[in-house]
């Protein structure tokens, strides 16, 4: 009976803490007020990106050019470019690239930078070779670099995937193999701070396996800073496809993305103004609100705010 | 920040000074200032075949003869044109004469001989040499002169247009002082020459920043006294034609713009601000989109577009490359893209009105969406569950590429849209303007190359005789490997009878009878399908109100008559 009592005691005790912990988290993140206006805007367009064409049942790609250069109206909420397409069909068809190139890169570039990081950072073998690889990829001039992969490989996967899944295997890959560099510079500092520590010591010395470490004691610790640099990289993803875009160098140019909308209106600036201020607008807002989520998470997750 | 309003200040009451001074005076109306968008990157158009710099050095150097705003010839350097009736050229049109006119003076004061006229003969046919101009210099035998004012070309065999060399913008006489180390393969090296020719034209070079900026200044030993009216010329390069147009039309920066090809509904805008126009010449600049008779898959690897590519699997089918003409609104695209600075056309020579034929604009100027799917359903091109059509297990999906330009991506669109409507599919493609005619055998991305199904773009001829340009889609003009991509035929059109027809146009003298020929030459290309012709072009390029004396030239540099430019009172 008693035995069985103080068996039954630990795991509710365990898991407590476990859980005031997540509702910890959440309740310092709520209590920046930046972050979760962000969040709402974010989920927000999310959502419309995702849900919106659902509602507005217009073809992006459906051209009407006896309706061109309009402005907003009810039929065309955002009003129409020169060759009479509906502006917020394409935005919300954009967004929906632009999102997914962006989610999907910044998870490459997670993965690439906190793979380096780690390694560089627990084994020091590693270091040297590692974080001079990371100094050449910094070093590299990005667009002659862009220019090339996409040169060599753009026929290549458009055979294999289509032409659209093809540009956007190639898109996420480019921008997430050349924007991996800053996490795994930040993620090894970490990580270097937490291996002098005492309970590192401790994991070794009980015979613990340097991967269980890893995973275990090291990782946890240096979330935080991955997350920041995770909320970073899907801003700068949407802004280095808005850019590629720009130059002409990624999708085609009749497949909407917010960079390509942006692009293709400047010229129409004082005929049509919507034509640049919405796109302009959705790129501004999911960059602002993910880097002040990623704020609110930096502090939600800091362990000294926790204490507090 | 002071001293700079003091110095703009200092500006403003010079030009002021310089405004008030009497008209008819050399270097009397100050500063011309020109934007061209694409930066001219040397001022020796036999090094490099790029409009702009063609055009920029034609204000230094200049040809025996160059054409008007009409296409007629006019004699800059020489007492007359040479013609049969007044005997400047041979009865047996194997040799013209020409009669330099007397004490004309290079820039630098020395004296304009028949020598100059034989060295840049010498200079551009020079072996290694890599002129950009030898074209114009082709079927010329010898080049010599009977006196220091006189100049006798003989031809290999007879010529019945024989104007070309030394005529127009793109073959104009350098001093051979100047260039006499530069012959062949040394004269890529000679930068302070190519930057900054000797030569006859109303301005001199003062300063050349390549690929950026070239200031000239009126040149003191001009032939006409009276002129240039400006003292000195500002070229600047850089930016995008919409900027270009701005500069001039809206904020007034810049008194002239060249080949500002923006959307029509933007011009207007900039039109409304009230500081400038739109000046267009219509040439023979023609927007085509050419089908690629070889075929093209990727997984050719190297081999594609190239004979051994073999013909295309669906393009090969002339009812196929008909019903893509026949879906296309060019009507649409015009109004889209072009405005008043294009007409629609089913002709590959559009202009001048003697060479142009009318014969398919009954059925190819009108859109025919009917026709066109009955066409393709007849030549047994199914449609399948996609909606695209197919026949044997091929697809008409096509890859679509031109270069980066919003009216181009915006006619492909239109097109694509069209040819959705036949069971047709395009995959749109651009590549950078630099890239896509830069001519870089290493890139699978220029024209030449053609790495695609279909692709769009614009070229023209000089001058008003169609022959050359004609000659383009013989059999043996097909780029490939074998001559470093360098071919004329991007088509890859291949006709025995068109072969011999242009022959026969090579040995007519007869203007009607080239007319006639030259018509039926370009009937054959648009009837067969090599390209399907979209629009007729205009150059449009913008000009200050402030500026008087602008004749917009399309058979010549539009700088051709700078000379008489002036600044309205």
């Amino acid at each position: 009976m008693t035995d069985a009592t103080i068996a039954a005691a630990p795991p509710a005790k365990a898991a407590s803490p476990a859980r005031s912990a997540l509702a910890d988290i959440w309740h310092q993140f709520r209590s920046h007020k930046g972050g979760v206006v962000g969040l709402a805007v974010f989920v927000f367009i999310v959502a419309a990106v995702y849900i919106g064409p659902y509602i507005h049942r217009v073809a992006p790609n459906a051209i009407n050019i006896r309706d061109k250069n309009q402005w907003p109206s009810m039929t065309h909420p955002f009003g129409t470019d020169n060759l009479g397409k509906d502006m917020l069909a394409q935005v919300l068809a954009g967004g929906r690239t632009s999102l997914a190139v962006g989610f999907t890169a910044m998870l490459l570039a997670l993965f690439l930078g906190t793979l380096v990081g780690v390694m560089s950072g627990y084994f020091r073998r590693l270091d040297g070779p590692l974080m001079r690889l990371t100094d050449l990829f910094l070093a590299l001039p990005l667009l002659p670099l862009l220019l090339v992969i996409l040169m060599l490989f753009r026929d290549t996967l458009r055979a294999a995937f289509g032409p659209e899944t093809g540009i956007f295997i190639l898109v996420v890959f480019v921008i997430g193999i050349t924007s991996w560099m800053h996490t795994a510079r930040i993620v090894r500092g970490d990580v270097l701070a937490v291996k002098s520590q005492e309970f590192i010591m401790a994991a070794k010395s009980s015979g613990m396996r340097e991967y269980r470490i890893i995973w275990r004691h090291i990782l946890p610790n240096v979330l935080s800073s991955i997350m920041v640099s995770a909320t970073l990289g899907i801003a700068s993803a949407i802004i280095t496809e808005s850019a590629l875009s720009f130059l002409g160098l990624g999708f085609p140019s009749d497949f909407p993305t917010w960079g390509r909308l942006l692009f293709d209106g400047a010229n129409f600036l004082q005929l049509t103004p919507s034509r640049v201020l919405w796109p302009g607008l959705a790129i501004s807002l999911t960059v602002l609100s993910v880097n002040y989520v990623g704020d609110a998470i930096r502090d939600a997750l800091d362990p000294r705010s926790l204490r507090r | 920040m002071k001293n700079i309003k003091l110095l703009l200040a200092g500006t403003v009451a010079a030009l002021a000074f310089a405004g008030s001074a009497a008209h008819a005076e050399r270097g009397s109306d100050g500063d011309l200032k020109i934007i061209f968008w694409q930066a001219v990157s040397t001022l020796n158009p036999f090094l490099s075949g790029g409009t702009k710099e063609v055009y920029s050095s034609s204000m230094v150097i200049e040809p025996l003869a160059r054409y008007d705003e009409k296409g007629e010839l006019v004699p800059t350097l020489v007492t007359e044109i040479p013609t049969l009736e007044n005997g400047g050229v041979a009865k047996d049109l194997l040799s013209m004469t020409w009669k330099l006119k007397p004490d004309l003076k290079w820039s630098d004061g020395t004296a304009f001989t028949a020598a100059d006229v034989i060295f840049t003969w010498k200079y551009c046919t020079a072996p290694d040499g890599g002129c950009a101009q030898a074209a114009q210099y082709e079927g010329v035998k010898n080049v010599e002169a009977p006196d220091p004012l006189t100049v006798k070309i003989t031809f290999e065999e007879p010529k019945p247009y024989p104007y070309s060399a030394f005529v127009g913008a793109q073959s104009p006489i350098i001093q051979a002082a100047q260039f006499k180390d530069c012959v062949g393969a040394k004269a890529p090296g000679c930068t302070s020459a190519n930057f900054g020719p000797i030569g006859t034209g109303p301005f001199v070079v003062k300063d050349f920043k390549p690929n950026d900026v070239v200031t000239f200044v009126a040149n003191k030993n001009y032939r006409d006294s009276a002129k240039p009216a400006f003292a000195s010329v500002t070229l600047k390069g850089g930016g995008d034609a919409p900027s270009a147009a701005r500069a001039v039309l809206e904020t007034g920066e810049y008194d002239y713009a060249w080949n500002v090809q923006v959307e029509p509904e933007i011009l207007a805008t900039m039109v409304a601000a009230g500081k400038g126009h739109l000046e267009t010449a219509f040439g023979t600049n023609v927007e085509r989109i050419n089908l690629n008779w070889y075929n093209a898959d990727p997984k050719l690897g190297d081999k594609r577009s190239t004979k051994e590519a073999g013909p295309h699997p669906s393009l090969s089918d002339p009812a196929v490359r008909r019903a893509l003409s026949l879906a296309i609104d060019r009507e649409i695209i015009d109004e889209a893209g072009y405005g008043d600075a294009g007409k629609p056309t089913c002709n590959i020579v559009p202009a001048p009105e003697a060479v142009t034929s009318t014969k398919n604009d009954s059925w190819c100027l009108k859109q025919d969406i009917e026709g066109a799917n009955k066409l393709l359903e007849d030549a047994g091109w199914k449609k399948g569950p996609d909606g695209i059509r197919a026949k044997n297990g091929v697809r008409l999906s096509y890859l679509y590429s031109t270069s980066t330009n919003s009216v181009r991506q915006a006619t492909q669109e239109l097109v694509k849209d069209m040819w959705s409507q036949i069971g047709v599919q395009a995959e749109l493609r651009n590549a950078s303007a630099s890239v896509f005619f830069g001519g870089d055998p290493a890139s699978p991305d220029t024209f030449q190359k053609f790495y695609a199904d279909v692709e769009m773009y614009t070229n023209n001829f000089d001058g008003t005789d169609p022959e050359k340009y004609l000659a383009e889609w013989l059999c043996d003009k097909v780029p490939g490997p074998a001559n470093g991509w360098q071919g004329q035929n991007i088509p890859r059109y291949c006709n025995p009878e068109y072969d011999k027809l242009v022959g026969e146009l090579s040995k007519t003298a007869d203007l009607d009878k080239r007319h006639e020929l030259s018509k039926r030459l370009n009937d054959m290309l648009t009837e067969e399908g090599a390209h399907i012709p979209l629009i007729h072009r205009g150059n449009p390029s913008a000009a200050s109100n402030s500026v008087a004396g602008i004749k917009m030239n399309a058979w010549d540099s539009e700088l051709w008559n700078v000379a008489d430019w002036s600044r309205k009172k």
